[in-house]
């Protein structure tokens, strides 16, 4: 079964946030790195770029197929993974740790989050 | 997810096996167990068993079995021997590829194998060509479970399966035998992966057993289950075409580098007239392989354009190759691009990324012959 912490906020698309003051982090879920299997290549935003909520900021690439990912909420790029450029399968191995994003400025206004237990419906559902 | 979608005999054990289940022409099927790269690995180095059961078979049989296979595939069937296999092309009047087919010579006629999204095409197609032939045309798909065992160790696993000689069973030839003891199944040295393996064909109901066995008997000799991600990237690397994508109906076989498998000298067929003209005229596109120079993923459907930005073409596959360790492509160009060291740029997601032609394929398979 995946892995849902229940500390974190989560989108329909299957990222994760942990939103700590004025500062975020966003992720891959387990569900996620699971569905896509290998990932072999992580496209992410130039620092200092805006984004609005749901907005497309980058792409993760499987051996399959490329995906991709959504802000779960609006803010400015502060710091990207570096890491996951030599070893993106971290995404894989720890999707809420070292296999983290980038880190946001969140900006006002943050819209609607699900919580564990509300994505842990949804993927339930979306399994079957 | 769809209520219509076919399972094959062994739907159970790939959901029992962990595997991710995705929608593939029209059946529900494993895409991946462990993962596609572990699993590619296990067939390059060791060994690895798909299910193919949702690929489609039909019996020829009657008197005229060979002249009507003669009429309607641009391969010349008469040369396939007693025992043998070969590939054929299913082509329309106007030269476009309806399928491409594995042919085996069985002792009281021939089977068709089809691709799984073709099978309903492909049958009403044949049907309607019987007309005049004095033939027996059967679609046993539904009966007939398939796997493949491909992989360097298949042979000696296999070996240790089955009573029948199966090490000195030539490339691409096929044999009738029993597996573990009292399973009778066909056994051909055929496959889709690079290199050397089997097809077995086996009745659905002793489908899983065989299933079974096999994975045990290869277990220390890392033989694993594979899905549908490690057979397309498998055949990918060999550079072994994939109907919908290399192949499809508005693509002729001089096009796709396969015309190899037309012979205009064995007398009339279908199609023989087009293609015969697309030959003498020359082909304005072809089939390249390609190598990602810059930082991207060609994926299929992705344009090609010339280095002066002008829209000249398309990919049909691209991935990361993970024996390779490069970002590969195969795409149609035009033929003033389609020599190795040409460049171009896919477009990426808007953005475009220079690609160099390289030489095909890009694996060199390991067939035993």
């Amino acid at each position: 079964m995946s892995n849902i912490p229940a500390d974190l906020q989560y989108t329909g698309s299957h990222e994760w946030i942990r939103i700590e003051g004025e500062q975020a982090t966003v992720g891959i879920t387990d569900f996620a790195q699971a569905q896509l299997g290998d990932v072999v290549y992580v496209e992410l935003p130039e620092v200092g770029a805006s984004f609005d909520s749901g907005a497309n900021f980058g792409v993760i690439e499987s051996v399959k197929a490329a995906s991709d990912l959504y802000l779960p909420v609006a803010g400015e790029i502060i710091e990207v993974n570096s890491n996951l450029d030599q070893n993106p399968d971290l995404v894989n191995s720890d999707p809420y740790g070292d296999g983290w994003l980038v880190k946001i400025r969140v900006a006002q206004g943050i819209g609607a989050l699900m919580s564990a237990e509300a994505y842990s419906k949804l993927i339930a559902e979306s399994d079957h | 997810m769809s209520e219509t979608l076919k399972r094959t005999p062994l739907y159970d054990r790939h959901v029992a096996l962990g595997a991710r289940m995705v929608p593939f022409g029209g059946w529900d099927m494993p895409v991946q167990y462990s993962g596609i790269i572990d699993e590619h690995n296990a067939v390059r180095k060791a060994a690895g068993l798909f299910d193919i059961s949702h690929m489609g078979e039909f019996e020829v049989r009657g008197p005229d079995a060979l002249a009507f296979l003669q009429h309607v595939v641009t391969s010349d069937v008469s040369q396939i021997g007693e025992g043998q296999a070969s590939y054929a092309l299913l082509c329309h009047p106007n030269g476009g590829i309806i399928d491409d087919l594995f042919i085996y010579r069985q002792p009281d006629g021939y089977m068709i194998v089809a691709n799984a999204s073709n099978i309903e095409k492909d049958f009403a197609w044949l049907l309607e060509q019987v007309v005049g032939f004095d033939v027996a045309l059967t679609n046993i798909s539904d009966q007939t479970a398939m796997l493949a065992l491909q992989g360097p160790l298949s042979e000696s696993i296999l070996a240790r399966a089955t009573d029948t000689n199966v090490i000195d069973l030539p490339f691409h030839g096929i044999t009738t035998g029993t597996l573990f003891g009292s399973i009778p199944a066909q056994i051909a040295r055929t496959g889709y992966a690079g290199e050397d393996g089997f097809e077995l064909f086996v009745a659905n109901e002793h489908i899983e057993q065989v299933w079974d066995s096999l994975l045990a008997l290869g277990k220390d000799d890392g033989l694993k289950p594979c899905g549908l991600g490690a057979r397309d990237s498998l055949r990918f690397e060999a550079c072994l075409a994939l109907y919908g994508h290399e192949i499809a109906d508005d693509i002729n076989p001089y096009e796709a580098k396969l015309g190899w498998v037309v012979k205009l000298n064995k007398g009339p067929f279908i199609g023989s007239e087009a293609l015969k003209q697309i030959k003498e005229a020359g082909v304005t596109r072809k089939l390249v392989g390609f190598e990602m120079v810059g930082r991207g993923i060609a994926r299929g459907e992705y344009e090609i354009h010339n280095t002066a930005g002008e829209r000249v073409g398309y990919v049909t596959t691209g991935m990361p190759s993970p024996t390779l360790g490069k970002n590969l492509g195969l795409g149609y160009v035009p033929l003033e691009l389609t020599k190795e060291g040409s460049e171009f740029d896919v477009i990426v997601r808007g953005k475009p990324v220079r690609a160099r032609v390289v030489k095909t394929p890009f694996y060199q398979p390991r067939y035993k012959k």
